[in-house]
């Protein structure tokens, strides 16, 4: 059990010093962001606030975590989160009640999945092209719920799942800590994650040792849309209004990165969901310290880059291997 | 330009190559003449394959010369063998299916005129090359209208055009019907009158005597042989191929004791897929081991995929025990107690990046299904068990299987297949490609499980093996089961004499039941 420990700290600690670097970063350049105060209940604080911001990535990067580890992707996340944000914006609007309401959005998105699971796993399409499908048509879909308006409720109940308290924290950053909490649970307390991993590195194998990789692969899918489906149900409850057009957005990008700044390989087989959790909340705190730092917002998106390589190169294997082969090199000398 | 005939062309001495684990290449001759087809023929991990990228610089060798028109080479990589003369053609024609027949002859090397290709000069040059093999085509049409054997037959034109001395033909043709087969053939032999010398690699045997003028025959990287095809035949062939020399004649027969009278653990009726195997019946015995016999490509590793579920079956049924089994997937299999080791440990057995404890406990863990986890103590149980009955080397329990040994991955994937206790395990080529030593363990290893009552089906190439555990032989031909022997009548030379039997001809006398 100690060793277990062990190597998990080991996995998650590169994402553990890249948060604190940014955070370290935020900090010299704006000393008063630490600050957390108690008001009403709740918590405040630009830490707070990141985690409440970076809600939707986290839960999309769970999602996208176990799709990655089949050696699969889905490119329809964001595209899922505004048709599950129209659904329950239409539902509450034509009267259903809130347990109606978010019944039918997570519906939509578990039906989501469904789609981009079968795609894959039964008709063998790639998944970039088979996820590229709903992407596309996605916010088509959206669209045609909200009859190409934004969509706009005034339900205190759904609302709150947007911005209310839970616990003393804002209602967004409960939801995704359960569900993170939830996922882990249900992939390491059973067999799913060891399966997940041994189809992603050979699936051809894992199916000959008699694991069901087809039902696996069509189940991972199906988590990344329920996933999806909650990310667009807070985003639609924030803003008390379904936006067809924006809600989601590039999410896609933000969620692959994060599973990636997590260390994860694209190429499937072993995962680490708490690492990509660390890397959609070092996405978000990258966000956040870009605006609070008062750069003109034009730079946003460039700074945003560079910071994202300048984490990627440290991780990347060939670095990592040309210092050790300049360490190498100097001892030979 | 080209030496005259019958002269020696390319010259390989002492080649050696070794991969982790194995040595693919020891100490291998070669010689091919101008004007001849010269078949190079072996069974998987014989070292063909490795013999030919040598030649054509695909991989490095470790040691040895090449010699080419008395001239030593080093090819760097395949577009260097090309210039010096050495051209390549692959069973999948590795040409542009997207492009027209006069680009692919042509690319890289398009007659311009200012500066922009001439499709007028490239399509008429593509012409006159295709006429010299008897081909008239409509060279402006995309490469994937035509046959692969017109494919087959452009790729050739282009690797002569290029290389123009040295050919190898690298399974050519595998899917190629008959007649097409025939085409293919005149062209070779057209190409041979010229002078070129021509390597032809294939398993098909009738073909291998039919076009070839010398044979050299490669075993586990080592040269068996070189014959002249005119003073062979099939017998002496397979077994140069297989077992030993005739002159040496074997003692060993097949082991006995098994009770045909009870009811057999599992029973194959007339279970068959068209295109891969036909019908076949059997009928396996508790702790009985079935050995099965065959070349490459006569349809052994499609037997057991089929009894394992992994292709499904259109015709027949199985029982298990008098009951009947439904076999449309491994996972039918697994659950029924089978188990699976594949001919291809790297792609179908081992998950590579997994340690050796999960690759050990994935099957169980496939059987019992997610909900119920084998815990982590249990898998600790179980890697270490087996890492230390099958003496699996390996640093620890956690190493990536990957970076095993092909004898200690051979050794998980047993070990994976035992911890599900499994009532019939399929063993497709266990000791292909593993030192000595692994070697013999598995085959005490087997033994052992037969006599706790498994029953086991071993595919091998290596017929002293199969003898050796063997209580029934099945020998597999041109996909379909077409002898089966027992008891004493299980010799090499009865194993050879079953494989190397022509169509129509009876197997001589050892046919049992």
């Amino acid at each position: 059990m100690k060793g277990g420990a062990v190597r998990f700290l080991r996995r998650i600690a590169p994402q553990l010093v890249t948060l604190a670097v940014v955070l370290a970063m935020i900090g010299m350049v704006f000393p008063g962001f630490f600050e957390i105060s108690m008001a009403n209940g709740r918590l405040y604080g630009s830490p707070i606030d990141i985690l409440n911001r970076g809600a939707p990535v986290a839960l999309l990067a769970i999602g996208m975590t176990l799709v990655i580890a089949t050696g699969g992707i889905d490119l329809s996340v964001g595209a899922v989160m505004a048709i599950c944000g129209a659904v329950s914006a239409a539902a509450i609007t034509a009267g259903y009640g809130l347990a109606a309401t978010l019944a039918l959005a997570l519906g939509a998105g578990l039906a989501c999945g469904l789609w981009n699971g079968l795609l894959v796993a039964v008709l063998g399409i790639q998944p970039i092209v088979a996820t590229l499908i709903l992407m596309v048509a996605g916010r088509g879909i959206a669209q045609l719920i909200t009859e190409g308006t934004i969509l706009t409720f005034s339900d205190e109940g759904l609302a709150f799942l947007g911005s209310g308290t839970l616990l003393g924290l804002p209602t967004p950053v409960v939801i995704w800590l359960a569900m993170g909490a939830l996922i882990v649970l249900l992939v390491r307390r059973t067999a799913l994650g060891m399966l997940i991993e041994a189809v992603g590195v050979n699936r051809r194998a894992s199916m000959l040792a008699g694991v069901n990789a087809r039902l696996l692969v069509v189940t991972v899918y199906m988590v990344s849309g329920l996933c999806a489906a909650l990310a667009g149900i807070i985003v639609t409850a924030d803003i008390r209004g379904a936006d067809a057009n924006n809600a989601g957005l590039f999410l896609e990008l933000d969620a692959i990165l994060a599973v990636v700044i997590g260390g994860n390989s694209l190429l499937g087989g072993r995962f680490s969901l708490v690492a990509a959790l660390f890397g959609a909340v070092i996405i978000q705190a990258v966000n956040t310290g870009i605006l609070v730092a008062g750069f003109p917002p034009e730079f946003n998106l460039v700074i945003k880059a560079c910071i994202v390589l300048a984490i990627l190169l440290v991780q990347s294997p060939a670095l990592q291997g040309s210092r050790l082969l300049l360490r190498k090199g100097a001892r030979l000398s | 330009m080209t030496p005259g005939e019958g002269q020696t062309l390319l010259s390989a001495r002492a080649l050696t190559k070794s991969f982790p684990g194995t040595k693919a290449l020891d100490g291998v001759d070669f010689d091919l003449r101008a004007g001849e087809v010269h078949a190079l023929l072996g069974e998987n991990g014989a070292g063909k394959s490795t013999l030919i990228k040598c030649l054509t610089g695909a991989i490095r060798r470790d040691g040895g010369d090449i010699v080419l028109d008395g001239r030593s080479i080093d090819p760097r990589d395949t577009l260097h063998a090309q210039q010096l003369g050495i051209g390549t053609v692959y069973q999948e024609v590795n040409l542009l299916p997207n492009l027209t027949v006069a680009e692919n002859l042509m690319l890289g090397r398009q007659p311009c005129r200012f500066g922009l290709v001439s499709r007028k000069a490239m399509n008429s040059q593509a012409r006159e090359m295709l006429a010299q093999y008897g081909l008239s085509l409509d060279v402006t049409r995309n490469l994937d209208s035509y046959s692969v054997a017109i494919q087959q037959i452009v790729a050739i034109a282009r690797a002569v055009s290029l290389s123009g001395s040295v050919l190898i033909l690298d399974e050519p043709t595998a899917s190629l019907d008959r007649d097409e087969v025939r085409m293919l053939f005149d062209v070779v032999r057209g190409l041979r009158e010229k002078g070129l010398g021509i390597v032809f690699i294939s398993h098909f045997l009738d073909q291998v005597f039919e076009i070839s003028d010398r044979i050299t025959v490669l075993r586990n990287g080592k040269l068996v042989g070189v014959r002249d095809v005119a003073a062979l035949d099939r017998l002496q062939l397979v077994n140069l191929m297989l077992g030993r020399e005739l002159a040496e004649e074997t003692r060993h027969h097949g082991r006995t004791g098994i009770d045909y009278s009870t009811e057999p653990r599992l029973r194959f009726s007339g279970t068959g897929r068209r295109g891969a195997i036909s019908p076949f019946d059997l009928a396996i015995q508790r702790g009985e081991v079935i050995g099965v016999a065959g070349l490459l490509g006569s349809g052994r590793t499609e037997t057991v995929e089929l009894m394992f579920g992994a292709a499904p079956m259109d015709s027949g049924t199985v029982s298990m025990d008098g009951k009947a089994l439904r076999l449309a997937s491994p996972r039918d299999a697994v659950a029924a107690g089978f188990g699976f080791s594949p001919e291809d440990r790297k792609t179908s057995g081992i998950i590579g990046d997994m340690g050796v404890r999960e690759n050990i406990a994935l099957a169980l863990q496939a059987r019992t299904g997610w909900m119920r986890p084998v815990s982590l103590r249990r898998q600790r149980e179980l890697a270490q068990d087996y890492i230390r009955r099958l003496d699996i080397r390996t640093s620890d329990m956690e190493k990536p299987v990957g970076q095993l040994s092909g004898g200690n991955q051979q050794k998980v994937l047993l070990a994976r297949w035992l911890a599900t206790n499994p009532q019939f395990l399929i063993l497709d080529e266990p000791t292909r490609g593993i030192d000595v030593g692994a070697h013999a363990e598995i085959i005490r290893m087997i033994e052992e499980l037969c006599t706790g009552g498994m029953s086991l089906l071993v595919i091998s190439s290596e017929l002293d093996e199969l003898v050796a555990y063997s209580h029934r032989v099945v020998v597999v031909r041109d996909r379909a089961h077409v002898a089966e022997l027992m008891g004493e009548a299980i010799t090499s030379e009865s194993i050879v004499q079953a494989i190397a039997t022509q169509h129509g001809a009876t197997a001589t006398g050892q046919a049992a039941s």
